[in-house]
This record gives C-alpha cells, structure tokens and sequence, in this order.
C-alpha cells in the first residue's frame, strides 16, 4: 500500500479548473498537506477538491467531552482549516476512559486546551480557537455563526435546543448525537440549512422537528448517574466526524439551487434524515439489532423554530425568549420532609458515633453497581426501581407492606435511615415508606440523609469511593 | 384481512431502547399477540398497543416512564417498521401482521 500510493502521485493542478466550486478556494496543495491527506485524497469521491473544500471550511465542536474528543480527532486529523471548540469544564480522572482527547498528565486542566494540545500534536496545519467557557443564549449566536457546521457534543437537552434554535436561524448544517450508558443515537440536521418559516416537504428538519419536547427531568440521568461505556460514545462521536467531512467535502450542506429543475439530487437533500442508534449488549456479541437506522420526518409545519408561524429570533434567544432551563424543567416531584425526617450526613455520622442510634436500619437505595464499589457500614443495598416495584406491588396485592423491609427490618419501630447517591431518591423513599404506613403513625422515625452519599465523601469520609 | 374473528391476534414485535428496556423485563426484543380488535370493537391501533404494553408487559411501576396523560411520554420516538410513527399517522396507525414497534427514548449524554 505505502509504495503504491507514493509511486502514482496525483496529478497536482489537473482538477485546478473544477475546484473553485467550493467558493475559489482553488490552490495547490502544500507538500505537508499532499502527505499527510494522500489516503483519504485517493478515496473515490473525495479527490483534491474535497480536501481543499475541508481545508476551507470551518466547525464548531460544542463540547469537549465523549462525543467531541473523537469528534474533534477525526476532523483535525482530516485537515478542517478552522476547529472552534467550546467546553467549561475541566479534565477529571474519570473522563478518560471514553475522553480519549485528554490524557492523564492534563488532570486538572480545561478541557479546551488539553484538546487542543492533543489536536496539534496530531495535526498543527488546521486553525484551533478555544472558547473556554459555556454557550449560552447570549454568545451563542455570535460564535455558532463564525462556522460552517455545528457539531453537537453536548450532554444536556438545554444546550442542545438552544444550538438547533441558533443554527436555525443562522442556518447552519447540525450534526448531533448523544450517548449513555449502552446505547448512542446520532442524525444530520438542517442539511442543506433553509430559512425559518419555508415549509415545504423539501426542507430538511431540525432538532426541535425530531425531537418536539424534552423528556422530563425525571426519566433523565446523567453519565454520572447512569454510566457510559467509552466505545458507545466513541463510535457516535467518530460518526458525527464522519458525517462532518461528508457534508464539507461533498458540499452537501450548500443550498440546493432552486429553479433549476435539478432533479438529480434528491440523495443530497436530508429532508428526510436518519436517526441511527446503536445499542450495545452487555450480554451478548454484536446482535441483529445493535445497529438500526430509522427514517425520520422532514420539517414540521408547526415547529417552534423552523415552523411556518415561528416568533423565535436571535434578539428574542439573547434576552431569554424562550427560556431554555424552564422548557427542560418539569414540575419535580414535590416532597416535603419536615425538618426532623431529615439528617445531614455529618449530623448522622456524629450522632452513630456517640452511640445514639443503636438500633436503627441504614437503606442505602443507589444501583447495586454504585453499592458495590463501598457503602456506609451496616446499610443494606435496596435499589430505588426495585423498591418502587415492590412498593406498587404491595398497593396492588394488598400484602404487608413489611415486605419491602429487609427481614431484620421487620421488627417494629426500629428507625429506618435511607440514603442514596444525591439525596432526592431517599426523600421520595421516605416518602414511599409514610405512604405504606411504615411509620406506624409516627412510632417509627423515617429519616432522609440529606445530599446522599455525596454528601458524606465531602462531609464524613473524603477516601469514600464515591462514582 | 380476510374476515379476521373476533379472537384474531395479531403477532407483531416489540422493542424497546434507549434504556426504556429497563421497564420491561430488561429485555429488548418482545413478541407480543396483540388482540386484533380492542374493547369497542375497533382494530388495534398504537394507541391501543401502548394501553396493552403497560398493562399486560411493563414490569416497573413507574408508568410514567412509558406514558404521560394516556399519551406516550415526550421524549420518546416511536417507530412503525423503523419509520417515524409520524409518516404513519401516530397513534392512529393500524397495526398490521409482523409490524415492528419501536420505542426509543431520546438520549441526552455525551
Ligand atoms: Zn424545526
């Protein structure tokens, strides 16, 4: 292969006359760039006009995390000119099993610049610019439109709406995708970008066409809660890269030219994109499923930012039009603990220590995989889907509501302390228990321990393996 | 479609992810017969099939993971044989022989 491709070098200048489609951008080709861009070059499709258009072209990498080191690798190493990337956070121990862009000598440091290190090392030729701090509806506009495309590599529904919107009305092509635990979904937006309030079954989709309303706080969990396995996110944030250098090399995000009666590139237009997931099984080897790719509907007549009667307007998104936190918040739960069903962890460890609660049943709620890494000494591991289940299961049959106890629970009034990872489980826990009456109309004291296992590692015991 | 009976089932699959497998069973592929007619009379629909599932398949108590106001919850994608449920006519969509249902749950880490 190596003296192959060296032996036959392509004829540098011969395409010069059909590469100034992608904006003039027409040029020889460095001997640093020929060298280094040869293979992807020779792929059929791409050639030296494809590689010109990526090293004219300029994207935005919104987040610096799972799907945006990957992300980001793959387009740096594939020559894009410019590579925005947008991050607040800081490297930690525990990224870098999937956050393959950082490395273990850059604890500590921001995220933005411990990529950009790892980019340059990889590929000095393209333009990095960090933005070291958060998007928000303030800056979004300014920096999203400095960029070709926008890849979103975000970990929460606010942002992620709030970049549709903006990429939107600034049209721009959006690659997104997200991942937890076992499964990564990842699709092309606004692919080619058309003006807000054209709909027509032409028009490619946004996120906000797909993806009408967030799910409710309630059904979401974090990577810190839910867990991710590297390669899940890996793989979504190498496709979104991949889909990125599609889009730039092919020009597929350019407007498609109107009355022409160009009917040759329907493939082109995404108005109808695909939605792919994967999930990976723990339990079994790569399965019929594991890979599916879901046809999606083009752009909504009623949507809320690319619709037919959208109000949304930059002006509107800088001055809080709409509210992003309050669209992603639902009602929470209300649970109101009175002061004397709830413990701080400190409070709880002082008070065991002097020997004031002798008797009493420490309900540790967390998953068993949490549980399993360390727990408070003494406390039983009763997952909260579990209890729920068993706590439905007693409402519907009728039988003693005891049975969602362990067995040395049973024994009447011993005071049941509950904690969990953050502290909103055990409140709903204690919550449960009061409903079924556990509390013997108020014989048996219910407590919460306030913050959950968090809680204790910073007030109680620094050492503990808290994940 | 040939004069079905009143007891006809319909044998389509199932399959959740996303992590909405969590609600049933952890398992992401079921086979469901789904009665073929629902209590009215009328012919199965999604709406139908949804009503069936928290009844009769979902292992969790917490419902409104599936559901919200009798309506599927936001922030689940529904697929008619790997389409948007949308270009099929959402919850009015009848279903047919060996269809496959898909729910996902959207996902929002990275
Ligand atoms: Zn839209």
């Amino acid at each position: 292969m190596e003296g192959d491709v060296e032996s036959q070098p392509v004829a540098d200048g011969t395409t010069a006359a059909t590469d100034s489609v992608a904006n003039g951008c027409s040029r020889r080709l460095t001997d640093d760039e020929f060298d280094r861009y040869s293979r992807q070059m020779i792929v059929p499709g791409m050639g030296k006009e494809g590689q010109l258009r990526l090293i004219n072209s300029r994207v935005l990498v919104i987040g610096a995390g799972g799907l945006g080191c990957p992300a980001a690798q793959y387009i740096a190493g594939a020559g894009v000119g410019t590579i925005g990337i947008i991050d607040n956070d800081v490297v930690e121990a525990s990224n870098l099993h999937r956050q393959v862009g950082h490395a273990t000598s850059r604890i500590g440091m921001k995220k933005v610049d411990s990529l950009i290190t790892h980019l340059k090392e990889l590929n000095p030729l393209p333009t990095y610019v960090p933005y070291p701090f958060q998007l928000t509806p303030q800056n979004a506009a300014d920096i999203i439109s400095k960029y070709d495309l926008v890849m979103d590599c975000t970990d929460n529904p606010v942002t992620r709406y709030l970049i549709s919107d903006v990429c939107v009305l600034v049209r721009k092509p959006l690659v997104t995708a997200a991942a937890i635990q076992k499964s990564g979904q990842l699709t092309v937006l606004n692919c080619p970008p058309t003006p807000q309030g054209l709909v027509d079954s032409e028009y490619a989709p946004c996120y906000r066409c797909c993806f009408r309303k967030p799910p409710p706080p309630s059904s979401m969990v974090s990577c810190g809660e839910a867990g991710i396995m590297g390669p899940v996110v890996g793989m979504m944030g190498v496709a979104q890269a991949g889909e990125a250098i599609k889009i730039l090399a092919s020009a597929l995000h350019m407007p498609v030219a109107k009355n022409v009666g160009d009917n040759n590139t329907p493939e082109k237009n995404l108005k109808q994109p695909t939605l792919l997931i994967y999930t990976f099984d723990l339990e079994s080897a790569v399965g019929p499923y594991s890979f599916r790719a879901l046809k999606m509907g083009g752009r909504k007549r009623n949507c809320f930012a690319c619709g037919e009667n959208s109000t949304l307007t930059l002006e509107g998104i800088k001055t809080g039009n709409p509210d992003y936190v309050q669209f992603c918040s639902a009602p929470a739960p209300v649970v109101s603990l009175a002061p004397e069903e709830r413990i701080t962890a400190a409070a709880y460890h002082a008070a065991k220590e002097k020997g004031e609660l002798p008797d009493h049943l420490l309900i540790d709620t967390r998953e068993k995989e949490h549980f399993s890494f360390g727990s408070i000494q003494g406390a039983i591991n009763v997952p909260f889907g579990k209890l729920l289940m068993k706590a439905a299961a007693i409402k519907r049959d009728g039988g003693p509501a005891t049975e969602i106890l362990p067995a040395e629970a049973v024994k009447s009034n011993t005071p049941i302390f509950v904690v969990c990872r953050t502290g909103s489980d055990s409140q709903e826990t204690v919550e449960k228990f009061k409903e079924l009456g556990l509390d013997n109309g108020g014989k048996r004291r219910i407590v919460d321990i306030v913050g959950g296992m968090k809680a204790w590692k910073q007030e109680v015991d620094p050492t503990f393996p808290y994940i | 479609m040939s004069g079905a009976t009143e007891t006809a089932e319909i044998p389509i699959t199932v399959d959740f992810s996303g992590g909405l497998e969590m609600l049933f069973d952890n398992q992401r592929r079921h086979s469901v017969s789904l009665p073929a007619v629902d209590a009215n009379g009328k012919p199965a629909t999604i709406a139908f099939l949804i009503d069936y599932l928290c009844k009769n398949l979902m292992q969790d108590p917490r419902a409104e993971l599936f559901v919200l106001d009798n309506h599927i919850r936001p922030g689940i994608l529904v697929l008619v044989n790997d389409a948007d449920w949308e270009l099929e006519g959402e919850e009015a969509y009848e279903i047919q022989p060996r269809d496959n249902i898909l729910f996902v749950s959207t996902l929002h880490g990275g």
